[in-house]
């Protein structure tokens, strides 16, 4: 099996039961599209947007890559797809030559860390004393990847029948398990802070501090709805938590504009008020299917009420890994565990339960 | 209201003539694609401190738009079901209080504009146009110097990227990468997705601006709207230019990350505009059909809702139940 076969193999493990609908299909929701699994990744180009002086985005076919450049060398904050590695890594080298220190996943899909090994293996760490006493040049061969626990645990989780273990070089070769890791790289304050229960349950944004660029993963996309990946963890409660974190962290100008400049895991780049009309349809539809649930609506009940008309020409989709109906689905069955709809009053012995 | 694409597409073809020399005429063809000209002579001068005029679409534009009225706007069911579930409360959030109104609306509103050009020093070449509103210190700019639009990821901004050309003496004015804003502040909205094409036209003191908004998300048909300025003949004080907003907590008792929203048909002002000013019901539902002369026809047909009874004294407006949603 090739790895790219493996990599596939995988990535449809990470997927719910109802994404695997999609045969074959693949995580990548760049510009709004299903790569299949026949993908010409030859065709994808990078885009290099320049965000601040030290900080671009590249965008390209899987989730957007963040480049943290300096004196201390370079961050990467997720990776993309496998296959377009040698076009990111080229993408990196237009920007700088300096060594990559770090890769940092903002959550365990493959469309983010698919190019881990290769871009971890051009990069070298810092290390020495003991360290590389004890692990020789294995100790600064490669940039460290790190990510949430979860991210670990669930990439290294025994593969259910038929599926395939995703490879040991794409997982991360660091975690944390408290709320943030924060260090200090090329003079700046950087902060990786985890978000329970979102779009997975291992989600991290990365925030660099004096820059002013928050990389959000896929807790924040301007393509499509939230992807509440429940098999993996993730809730429509938590995603809206997230999101409203997001806004806790970026500050705008006094005209809302600009400010903290904010990396989706998907799209384009945007800044505050972009995440705020997100959160703003994030909570109405979840607050419109909860309002449902309690009224004792079923799920076709609620499908037939449209909770998703206003946004589903700028974000719904009939077909793909992840639909309007999956979303509202998802949201009718986590608003039903939350919210399980009354018993039927029945009277005994004159009393009412 | 000038609201309708037919209507004015022929308008602005005669403000077009009317505004072209004999020789730039020559070359005009009704919604042909112009080249764009950076040498040759130059278009009107729009420089100046302009006001504008409110005659035109005076209840929408200075008292503001009742709550539920979308008459004469081409929006789909969907622009509808969202403005329809839009709370004006929504306003008091801290996030929301210091929104600006997006360029295709923002000269619509109160303000003062102030237009000016930059040139190339070396050469005098036309750089750029700029539009400073005083309404949320907005400044616009509008690039004449042939540079390439930005790419999809490039951010989206209130006042989008603008390229503009001159047709004649007519400023004609491209506008993409805008942000989610609306069309009629009363929750109509407008998507990120959204382009803009204006034109200007200048008959001494007076300016007059078409715009013509296509957006796919939200409209069926292009949305034509114009208005109408004065140029001003001394500069305002230093005051008058300035908008300073400093977002506070309005509401202590909010749950944070609450998002004020009617549920979907259970607005509870939803009658009250067509029933105070007796309009039908499908005509201040909006739609393109409601932009043109044939739906007099269909509105004289169409049941006129009861009026709305008489207040009563001390009474205010009652909270409907879907306003509790998300608290």
């Amino acid at each position: 099996m090739t790895t790219m076969q493996a990599f596939l193999s995988t990535r449809l493990r990470f997927l719910s039961g109802a994404a695997a609908i999609a045969a074959g299909a693949v995580l990548a929701v760049g510009s709004g599209a299903v790569a299949q699994q026949n993908q010409n990744f030859d065709a994808v180009q990078i885009d290099t947007v320049k965000v601040r002086d030290n900080v671009y985005m590249l965008v390209g076919a899987g989730g957007n890559t963040t480049i943290h450049v300096g004196s201390d060398g370079i961050m990467v904050v997720d990776t993309q797809f496998a296959p377009l590695s040698t076009k990111i890594l080229s993408a990196i080298r237009a920007i700088s030559n300096a060594p990559i220190r770090y890769v940092v996943n903002t959550h365990m899909h493959g469309d983010h860390i698919g190019g881990n090994e290769a871009i971890s293996k051009a990069g070298r760490f810092r290390a020495g004393g003991n360290v590389v006493g004890d692990l020789g040049a294995a100790a600064t061969a490669t940039a460290v990847i790190i990510a949430h626990e979860n991210v670990l645990k669930r990439l290294s989780a025994e593969p259910a029948s038929g599926q395939t273990q995703v490879a040991f070089a794409l997982w991360p070769t660091e975690t944390y398990i408290t709320k943030r890791r924060e260090f200090l790289f090329n003079g700046e304050a950087v902060q990786i802070i985890h978000e329970p229960n979102a779009h997975t349950d291992g989600d991290s944004v990365v925030f660099f501090r004096r820059s002013d660029v928050l990389a959000t993963g896929d807790l924040f996309t301007t393509v499509m709805y939230p992807f509440i990946d429940a098999a993996n963890g993730g809730t429509i409660d938590g995603y809206v938590k997230a999101l409203n974190a997001i806004m806790d962290i970026t500050v705008a100008s006094n005209v809302n504009e600009g400010g903290t400049m904010v990396v989706p895991g998907h799209g384009r780049l945007s800044d505050e008020q972009d995440v705020v009309e997100y959160r703003n349809m994030a909570t109405i539809v979840r607050d419109r299917v909860r309002e449902y649930v309690k009224r004792g609506m079923t799920l076709e009940q609620v499908k037939a009420a449209r909770p998703t008309l206003d946004f589903d020409p700028r974000y719904g989709s009939d077909t793909g890994f992840w639909t309007t109906s999956m979303f509202v689905e998802t949201i009718y069955r986590q608003m039903v565990e939350a919210n399980p709809p009354a018993k039927p009053a029945t009277q005994r012995r004159g009393r009412t339960e | 209201m000038r609201q309708r694409m037919s209507a004015f597409m022929p308008a602005i073809f005669v403000l077009a003539l009317a505004a072209t020399p004999v020789w730039a005429q020559a070359q005009l063809s009704p919604g042909g694609d112009f080249p764009y000209r950076q040498s040759g002579p130059p278009g009107a001068d729009f420089t100046g401190v302009w006001q504008p005029r409110y005659h035109e679409d005076q209840p929408d534009r200075i008292p503001g738009p009742e709550l539920t009225d979308y008459t004469g706007l081409p929006i789909n069911d969907s622009a509808r079901q969202y403005a329809d579930s839009w709370d004006s409360s929504r306003l008091t959030l801290p996030e929301e209080q210091c929104r600006v109104h997006v360029s295709p609306y923002i000269y619509r509103g109160p303000l003062n504009l102030r237009i000016w050009e930059e040139k190339d020093p070396k050469t005098q070449d036309l750089i750029a146009i700029k539009h400073y509103s005083s309404t949320f210190e907005q400044t616009r700019t509008i690039w004449m110097d042939g540079r390439p639009r930005p790419g999809p990821n490039a951010p989206h901004t209130w006042m989008g990227f603008s390229t503009g050309r001159y047709d004649g003496d007519m400023l004609i004015v491209e506008t993409t990468h805008l942000k989610k804003g609306w069309v009629r502040r009363n929750g109509v909205p407008m998507s990120d997705r959204a382009k803009m094409t204006d034109y200007f036209v200048r008959n001494g003191d007076v300016m007059s601006h078409i715009t013509v908004l296509i957006d796919p998300v939200y409209l069926t048909e292009p949305l034509v709207r114009s208005q109408e300025f004065l140029r001003s003949q001394r500069e305002l004080p230093a005051g008058t230019w300035l908008w300073v907003c400093d977002p506070v907590l309005e509401i202590a008792t909010r749950e944070e990350g609450d998002v004020p929203a009617y549920l979907p048909g259970e607005h509870p002002f939803k009658d009250e505009y067509a029933r105070r000013h007796g309009i039908p019901e499908i005509g201040v539902r909006g739609g393109a059909a409601t932009m043109y002369p044939e739906f007099q026809e269909v509105l004289k047909k169409a049941p006129i809702p009861p009026p709305m009874p008489p207040p009563q004294r001390g009474a205010s407006r009652v909270t409907g139940p879907g306003q509790q949603q998300g608290r």
